[in-house]
């Protein structure tokens, strides 16, 4: 047995964009422990609730986190028409889903590149980012931003997608899916990327669900949970399973993610064949009075909204409890036996969000 | 400044922004916008780094991190805050951990609007931001090469 050394990772990193901070208990090469530190993002926006009212709060919660940025606002005003037991009309639920799905390629093609960029493959990398901006131009055609769209508000949704566009948003996921494969065949098939991912960080069934692990890291261990399959927006009239991988390690969360990319933009064709036309809006009266919690999936797993309001235009409390928060321990039980080497790479397979998990 | 004397490097720093712009710097360095043609390099090693790239707001966590990373940069350097938090707060200016811009803790040279900031407006901060640090060449008698 090596002595022990403790060695700081983060907050400042060159792999990590943002700033994680984990304290790794070596022994020679070997991680036997990590101490994770958090707090460098917090910014207790949910105490916002007191200042903004319940219609700007949702510009706040967008900013929860800039990757998943319209899930958060669409859990968030999901959340306030919950309290009202307001319905809103068809076509902006099915809106709703498709910019949500796209958001979720979005994020997965972000994260394989950053996965890439973990191995060294630094032309993988900007592929995979490259073929994002595709996905980023129809948010921008679509909604006017790039990253935070603000087009979710209690009740329906600000601005339609006419059906020529809708079209033309297939065309483009039809070379998005093409270029993709080119993609994920690398992460899939590559032998050197198997190397470094199969049988590294395995979190087997039993783990995944004493930590409470959640979306892809859970999936990737085998069980089949999505919370898509609740049916809230538009998902109970789509076709789709979970998809499952059964190694826990991380190869199986990467093909979870790349498989899902896929999944993603065939949840979008049945949109685009389903929507119906109709109005995107229905009339918010009065302030909201009660309480109300729901669970939408984000890119990174489940997320779960909890509102109280008191019949003013200041909810009375807000929370929101992020998917990354739920996969720290996870994180924490893949790290021991690992070498150090391979912490980056471990981290990264969770597809942490700082800013969610601290607000 | 029709030339650049000199290819600079950038180090990055997630204050508490809430990654919208960290994501739009990251995709200025790829292929749509691609600075690295003008020699504009992300490294993780602060002493390497020219230029100082922050976004989001100042907490009472993050502050000596960011000073940290500040002293360490050889000079003459340049600070560039991207996005409205790291210039104001931003929409977080009232939250209760959230002391404000960058500027509380360290002098800000170039500041970039936005919530969040296109990639464009970061480009041109970064290009600003070369201007001042070719003029702190200047000041300190020196020519850069």
């Amino acid at each position: 047995m090596g002595e022990r050394t403790i060695i700081p990772f983060g907050p400042q990193h060159p792999v990590l964009p943002e700033p994680l901070h984990l304290d790794l208990i070596l022994e020679d090469e070997k991680v036997v422990g990590a101490v994770p530190s958090i707090g460098f993002v917090h910014r207790g926006l949910e105490k916002l609730v007191e200042k903004r009212d319940f219609h700007e709060m949702m510009y706040v919660i967008e900013r929860v986190c800039g990757i998943c940025s319209f899930i958060h606002g669409q859990g968030y005003v999901q959340t306030i028409e919950g309290i009202f037991d307001l319905e809103i009309p068809d076509r902006a639920k099915f809106l709703r889903t498709i910019w949500a799905e796209l958001s979720r390629v979005h994020s997965h093609l972000l994260w394989l590149g950053l996965m890439a960029d973990a191995y060294g493959f630094e032309s993988l990398f900007m592929h995979c980012w490259r073929v994002r901006e595709k996905i980023l131009d129809i948010f921008e055609e679509t909604t006017g931003g790039r990253v935070i769209f603000s087009v979710c508000k209690v009740g329906g949704v600000w601005k339609d997608i006419d059906n020529e566009t809708l079209k033309k948003i297939v065309e483009v996921l039809n070379v998005v899916e093409q270029e993709s494969k080119d993609l994920t065949n690398v992460f899939i098939k590559d032998f050197t990327v198997q190397k470094r991912t199969r049988g590294v960080g395995v979190l087997t069934y039993q783990e995944a669900i004493d930590v409470g692990a959640v979306g892809p890291t859970l999936r990737g261990s085998g069980v089949a949970m999505d919370l898509r399959k609740l049916g809230y927006a538009a998902y109970g009239e789509l076709d789709f399973e979970p998809i499952v991988e059964k190694d826990g390690d991380c190869y199986a969360r990467t093909l979870v993610r790349a498989r899902e990319i896929y999944q993603s933009i065939d949840l979008i064709r049945q949109c685009v064949s389903k929507i119906p036309d109709g109005e995107i809006d229905v009339k918010v009266k009065g302030f909201p009075k009660g309480e109300y919690v729901s669970r939408l999936e984000q890119p990174r797993g489940q997320v779960v909204y909890y509102a109280r309001a008191n019949g003013t235009k200041y909810l009375e409390r807000f929370r929101v409890r992020t998917p990354t928060f739920a996969n720290i321990p996870a994180l924490l039980k893949m790290l021991p036996g690992c070498d150090l080497a391979d912490v980056p790479l471990l981290a990264l397979t969770i597809d942490p969000c700082i800013s969610c998990t601290e607000r | 400044m029709s030339y650049l004397p000199k290819s600079p490097w950038l180090v990055h720093y997630d204050a508490s922004s809430c990654n919208g712009c960290d994501i739009e710097v990251l995709a200025c360095l790829t292929p749509l916008y691609d600075v690295e043609r003008f020699g504009v390099l992300n490294i993780g090693n602060p002493k390497h780094a020219d230029i100082f790239v922050v976004t989001g707001s100042v907490n009472e966590q993050n502050k000596s991190v960011i000073q940290n990373i500040y002293n360490q940069m050889a000079e003459p350097k340049v600070v560039v805050a991207i996005g409205a938090c790291a210039t104001s707060g931003g929409i977080f200016r009232e939250c209760y951990n959230v002391q404000g811009g960058v500027d509380k803790v360290i002098p800000v040279d170039v500041y970039v609007p936005g919530c969040a900031a296109r990639p464009e407006a970061i480009i041109d901060g970064v290009v600003q931001a070369l201007g001042v640090l070719e003029e702190k060449y200047k000041k300190m008698g020196k020519v850069a090469k």
